[in-house]
């Protein structure tokens, strides 16, 4: 049985109180009228030179329209920031946990022999599920009252004069969003409590019932995941640029999702095992992790490239502009996470023999996993605060916010029950698992 | 005495590994096991060195990858840079994206075939090459094990061998 040692709570309620601070520093330090958001812009005008300084005059009028409407453009992206920076690692954290619950049901339905013995480390991280999901949604309901503009179809005006929302109002409005983003939260929790329950019922004694309701639960919550999945990278991510659109988008989130939800299994494994719990894990589970991580990240490389390829190529004006934008505003970060997501990993991992020490696939952990926090954040950021972004004081303390949530709740949980499933049809097998 | 060798037979693979860590503690060597089917860990029990055709392979796969580029960008940028539906053939860099398909394949590719060259370059294996096999039956139901014995030890290597479930032992001249 493994109980919470005092070091993590403290370290996961300092990770949250200091996120907490400068996320509310975030909020009072976005400007809070155009007014500003112009002597801002003024400001740094000046320092740049003043090379406008020899305008003509009757230009001037026209100039100071054009600049009121840019200092509007800044001052909303700048209010927009705080929002997206708490967004970004909300969504990215619930997701990791969504992911370690796909992979959990995967080992039922696929009736793995390798993995039993990792099954309450999955469980203990599909518990964030939880808050994660409250958190989400409490955000899009804020969204929603438009306490901010991440989502630009959720504003009448806005609406109104553009005809290419207008033609997707049906699918994009408020209410149904709510109650869309509700389905799949509701529905995810569910089919992990259902599972999760059944996991804890099989400590008191095998029972092939369970056993088969399980595999029965979670090869019924995979369909449910595929379809909600994709929607829900619609709703929360691609409406974010509702002028654009793309077919493979929800892969693409599912291969950040996967690789980013095994690395947090193996990371959480090597930890436990390294405090000397998970008396059954042995090195080859760490190589099984590490092949899964390598191939994943090889896998979101490819949709990535698939994605990108397509729309460089064929270059239609109507898709192309979520590339430039990136290539404009991003390029650092736009090209930064393939090197994280893909060459680093790849390289690292390629070793057999690497796969197998803990401190390796560590390094590689905490690569993929700031490569993929990344990824979110070239996916969320350009439609929200465009060339107005900063990875500053409010992005880093929600990171730290969201992630000392996850953590304390995800050690919480694992306190909760034994580290190791009493009874599993293929528990023998994984105690023994020799790659 | 010329070069004698002990050919053991033996029925079962188990018995097979069991007799290869008996001699392996004892430090006689072993010249050569022929099986029917790959024995999982008898590489490991005899001591065999880690095959690194995987590196020949990362090593070829880089090779394939230079000459993509290098092919590529001699053809579509260097000796000829036309205007191909707009494509910008500036330079290589600004092209890329249209490449990644012919570099991806073309890595695949070495690292593929010229692997399995060196595999049967290395395990000698071509075509109207003479089968190396002492014993027709261990292409079907029966392990042969192989051990080189000079008149100190072959009773001694004999007996171990019976004692660990032999099926037969013979005594034959290395050619």
């Amino acid at each position: 049985m493994y109980t919470m040692s005092s070091k993590i709570k403290l370290f996961s309620l300092i990770l949250i109180i200091v996120g907490a601070i400068g996320l509310i520093y975030g909020f009072i330090d976005a400007p809070s009228s155009v007014e500003d958001v112009k002597e801002m812009l003024h400001a740094e005008h000046d320092s740049h030179g003043g090379e406008s300084v020899a305008m003509e005059g009757a230009h001037a009028s026209e100039e100071d329209a054009h600049a009121d409407e840019h200092a509007e453009h800044v001052f909303h992206q700048l209010q927009n920031k705080p929002w997206a920076a708490i967004y970004v690692p909300a969504i990215f954290i619930f997701l990791i946990a969504l992911g370690v619950f796909v992979f959990y049901a995967l080992q039922n339905a696929s009736q793995s022999g390798w993995s039993p013995v990792l099954f309450r480390v999955m469980e203990g991280i599909s518990s964030y599920l939880v808050p994660g999901g409250i958190i989400v949604y409490l955000l899009l309901v804020l969204s929603s009252l438009h306490l901010n503009h991440l989502f630009v179809w959720m504003d009448p005006e806005v609406v109104a004069h553009d005809e290419i929302i207008q033609n997707k109002t049906a699918y994009l409005n408020t209410p149904f969003f709510l109650i869309r983003a509700a389905i799949y939260i509701v529905g995810w929790i569910l089919f992990s409590k259902f599972i999760i329950k059944n996991s804890r019922k099989m400590d008191e004694g095998f029972d092939l019932r369970l056993h088969k309701r399980n595999f029965k639960l979670s090869a019924i919550f995979l369909v449910f995941f595929i379809v909600t999945e994709s929607m829900m990278s619609w709703d929360w991510i691609m409406s974010i640029d509702t002028h654009w659109f793309s077919t493979l988008f929800g892969w693409f989130v599912l291969a950040s999702i996967l690789v980013s939800a095994v690395t947090t299994i193996a990371l959480v494994t090597i930890y436990l095992k390294g405090k000397g719990y998970l008396e059954h894990v042995n090195n080859s589970h760490i190589h099984d992790l590490a092949k899964f991580m390598m191939g994943f990240s090889i896998f979101w490389a490819y949709l990535w490239f698939s994605q990108f390829l397509l729309i460089w190529y064929s270059n239609i004006p109507e898709e192309v502009t979520y590339y430039a934008s990136r290539l404009e505003d991003y390029p650092v970060l736009f090209f930064g996470t393939v090197i994280l997501n893909w060459v680093l990993p790849m390289l690292i991992l390629i070793n057999s023999d690497f796969k197998r020490v803990n401190w390796i696939v560590v390094f590689a952990g905490v690569i993929i996993l700031l490569g993929h926090y990344l990824n979110f954040f070239v996916m969320i950021m350009p439609g929200t605060v465009g060339e107005s972004w900063f990875i500053g004081i409010p992005e880093i303390s929600s990171v730290l916010l969201i992630s000392g949530v996850f953590i304390y709740s995800v050690f919480n949980a694992l306190a909760k029950a034994p580290l190791t499933v009493k009874h599993s049809a293929f528990l023998e097998e994984s105690k023994h698992f020799h790659y | 005495m010329a070069s004698k060798v002990l050919h053991a037979i033996f029925t079962d693979d188990d018995i097979l590994m069991q007799a290869v860590k008996a001699l392996r503690e004892k430090k006689y060597s072993i010249n050569e096991v022929f099986c029917p089917f790959p024995v999982h860990g008898l590489d490991k029990a005899m001591g065999l060195p880690h095959t690194r055709l995987a590196i020949t392979s990362f090593l070829y796969g880089l090779v394939g990858l230079a000459i993509a580029t290098w092919m590529m960008n001699f053809i579509m940028i260097e000796d000829w840079p036309q205007n191909i539906g707009g494509k910008p053939s500036f330079s290589y860099i600004e092209n890329m994206p249209a490449f990644v398909p012919i570099m991806f394949e073309m890595t695949v590719f070495f690292a593929a075939h010229l692997m399995v060259i060196t595999f049967y370059m290395r395990s000698k294996l071509w075509p109207f090459k003479k089968a190396e096999n002492p014993d027709v039956r261990t292409t079907d139901d029966k392990f042969l094990m192989e051990i080189s014995v000079n008149e100190m030890n072959v009773q001694a290597i004999a007996e171990v061998l019976h004692e660990n479930g032999a099926s037969e032992i013979k005594l034959i001249d290395n050619k």
